[in-house]
């Protein structure tokens, strides 16, 4: 106990990781992405809650949504909510490969990364072209 | 060879978390179901659209329908627990914050599943 050399050399040490001095690698962000895509999806579930009982609440339910749903702020949100979902769908399957043995390689997963990452925003960006070009609502 | 651990935990082979794979597990199988049921639940909320509360309401009555939506509700809130668990495993170092997170997702999680679910059963039965 009395000569720990951990002790003297503890000071000394750099600590890891030092998210502020390190330049960030891709696959980095792809897997900090994933977690805040997450956690936003999780706040989407009350927006789904929302949606279902609002659809179930008849034409003042449904009104009383797209009030709010419609708003600039609204669709900034649903815009977020859509991108997320895809972004972590893509990201999923990535992690579901992973758990194969599939994507390790240093150059395949930083090539991953970016191709989810450009996948995600021209998805979200498509769905919402279709939409306002009057491509959605084929349910009628 | 010595070792710290007694032989009822060797033998349980759980690990230092004391759950084994559970989880881990957990979280995949949720996953892996999740991949249809999110297509679906993309094609829905796609279509419905812009169109009238009559029509969602028709889509979302339909048996089929109903029972899709609630896969994806209690799957995709399964899955948001498990994953919301890891970020408080990793951040919240404190015994009592811990528990106090943990069992505020859990108590939030059902209450939005079992509002989804309960909105599912109303349109069903409207």
């Amino acid at each position: 106990m009395a000569d720990n050399p951990q002790t003297p050399l503890a000071t000394t040490r750099p600590l890891s990781p030092h998210m502020t001095v390190y330049r960030w690698p891709v696959t980095m962000m792809a897997s900090i992405t994933h977690r805040v895509t997450g956690v936003g999806l999780a706040m989407g579930a009350v927006v789904l809650a929302w949606w279902l009982v609002s659809i179930s609440n008849g034409p003042e339910g449904w009104q009383s949504f797209h009030a709010i749903a419609d708003t600039p702020i609204g669709l900034i949100v649903l815009f977020g909510l859509t991108w997320s979902l895809i972004y972590h769908f893509l990201n999923g399957i990535r992690h579901l490969a992973w758990d194969l043995g599939y994507g390790f390689d240093k150059q395949v997963a930083e090539r991953n990364s970016v191709i989810v990452f450009a996948l995600s925003i021209i998805a979200a960006l498509a769905v919402f072209a279709l939409t306002w070009t009057g491509h959605g609502g084929y349910l009628q | 060879m010595s070792t710290a651990q007694t032989p009822l935990h060797k033998v349980q082979g759980m690990g230092s978390s004391h759950s084994g794979t559970g989880h881990f597990w957990h979280e995949r199988v949720t996953a892996v179901a999740l991949i249809p049921l999110s297509l679906w639940f993309a094609y829905t909320v796609l279509g419905l659209i812009g169109t009238s509360e009559v029509t969602a309401l028709q889509f979302l009555a339909h048996p089929w329908n109903a029972l899709l939506m609630g896969g994806f509700v209690c799957f995709s809130l399964w899955h948001t627990y498990l994953g919301l668990q890891v970020v408080v495993d990793d951040y919240i170092h404190t015994a009592g914050a811990k528990i106090f997170l943990l069992l505020l997702i859990r108590f939030s999680v059902i209450a939005t599943g079992a509002t989804c679910l309960f909105a599912i059963v109303r349109i069903a039965a409207l």
